[in-house]
């Protein structure tokens, strides 16, 4: 399965073979943590990126607004084939979990209601809920530096969930204060 | 036709909301499909995410079960780009951009003041799941044992969350809890 490909940026890779890999990807990421499938994939495999150039468009996927996995792809194959990159690349990683997803709506509305899909259901459900809140922490444990870090993210939840305001204004509201406390003042602007 | 456009706006509306992941989308997902066009109910919606959780490749692709549900194929391919396009355009003229951001003086300030922010909306939707999910102590525990097991090990998430379904089979089986 390994070209061998030289390690010099940026690698010529042909579409198919660009939609192929994010494919194969999209479809063996079982159990979410698409981003260590995405390093052995595109770093130790096939080598298209190196492990900074990796790490680099992560910080820009975790930042920006959309999910690792589809934001990944998308600069991935930017840098690799331009704007046909991005599309074949999204279009692989995301078609395996769609087709089964739609699968799984149809299969709903056979058997979901019936009590023994409904056991399994809830039990998936309080599961995934252990999933979230280990994520969440693994999230907080890289970006949650100082007491006033907990507070936005205290104030931010409880706007939310407990007084109903809506995300929007919660994320520019919060966004706003976070990165004004966080600007920039060591040197005087430029 | 109406119900495609309210897939559309939905889920465009919703993509841009995921800062920092899905789950910072979910108490929006949860109002609108819910609460305002009544798509799916709130245990449904819970089965679907779980679901999404367990199937390979991004995990949102949930979506593409509510617009199925909504209106078949065609909603499901509605819902899809309208959820991966406003955030795909975004992120990828960004990605162009980024290189001579590299030494903006304000990119460290917007990555931690957003990181912070971002896990308060995860913590808000978990908190909102939670009310949903979490439907007796039997749950509770399940939520529980997948947390510390996912915390403490490397076990791939995939295993403890189909356990989790089983276990939920079985309390049905044995004592009628569902």
């Amino acid at each position: 399965m390994s070209d061998p490909a030289p390690t010099a940026p940026p690698p010529t890779v042909s579409l198919a073979r660009l939609f192929w890999v994010f494919f194969v990807m999209g479809a063996t990421s079982l159990g979410g943590g698409v981003v260590g499938y995405l390093r052995t994939g595109l770093v130790v495999r096939n080598r298209w990126v190196d492990d900074v150039t990796f790490v680099e468009l992560l910080s820009i996927s975790q930042t920006l607004p959309g999910l690792n996995a589809t934001n990944m792809s998308i600069l991935v194959g930017d840098r690799l084939r331009g704007g046909w990159g991005t599309i074949v690349a999204t279009l692989g990683m995301c078609l395996p979990g769609a087709t089964l997803m739609i699968g799984a709506a149809y299969a709903y509305g056979i058997g979901g209601d019936d009590p023994w899909s409904k056991a399994f259901l809830h039990g998936i459900a309080a599961g995934a809920l252990g999933l979230i809140v280990v994520v969440m922490v693994q999230l907080g444990a890289k970006v949650l530096k100082s007491l006033a870090d907990y507070l936005f993210v205290l104030a931010t939840a409880a706007a939310v969930a407990g007084f109903g305001v809506q995300v929007p204004y919660a994320l520019i509201v919060a966004g706003i204060v976070a990165i004004w406390w966080h600007r920039p003042r060591d040197r005087t602007p430029k | 036709m109406k119900q495609l456009g309210d897939l559309a706006g939905v889920f465009a509306y919703l993509s841009l909301l995921t800062v920092g992941g899905g789950m910072a989308a979910f108490p929006e997902l949860k109002t609108l499909t819910v609460d305002v066009h009544h798509w799916v109910t709130f245990p449904q919606l819970l089965h679907y995410y779980s679901l999404g959780q367990l199937a390979p490749g991004p995990n949102m692709m949930m979506v593409a079960s509510i617009g199925t549900v909504v209106a078949g194929l065609p909603g499901a391919a509605v819902a899809l780009v309208a959820f991966f396009l406003p955030t795909g355009v975004l992120t990828w003229g960004i990605g162009r951009l980024w290189t001579h951001m590299q030494t903006w003086r304000w990119r460290p300030a917007i990555q931690t003041g957003l990181g912070s922010v971002s896990v308060g909306l995860v913590l808000a939707g978990a908190v909102i799941m939670a009310k949903g999910a979490v439907v007796d102590a039997l749950h509770a525990a399940i939520a529980a044992v997948v947390f510390l097991l996912l915390l403490k090990t490397k076990v791939n998430p995939a295993y403890p969350i189909v356990a989790s379904g089983v276990i939920g089979i079985l309390a049905y089986w044995l004592a009628g809890i569902g």
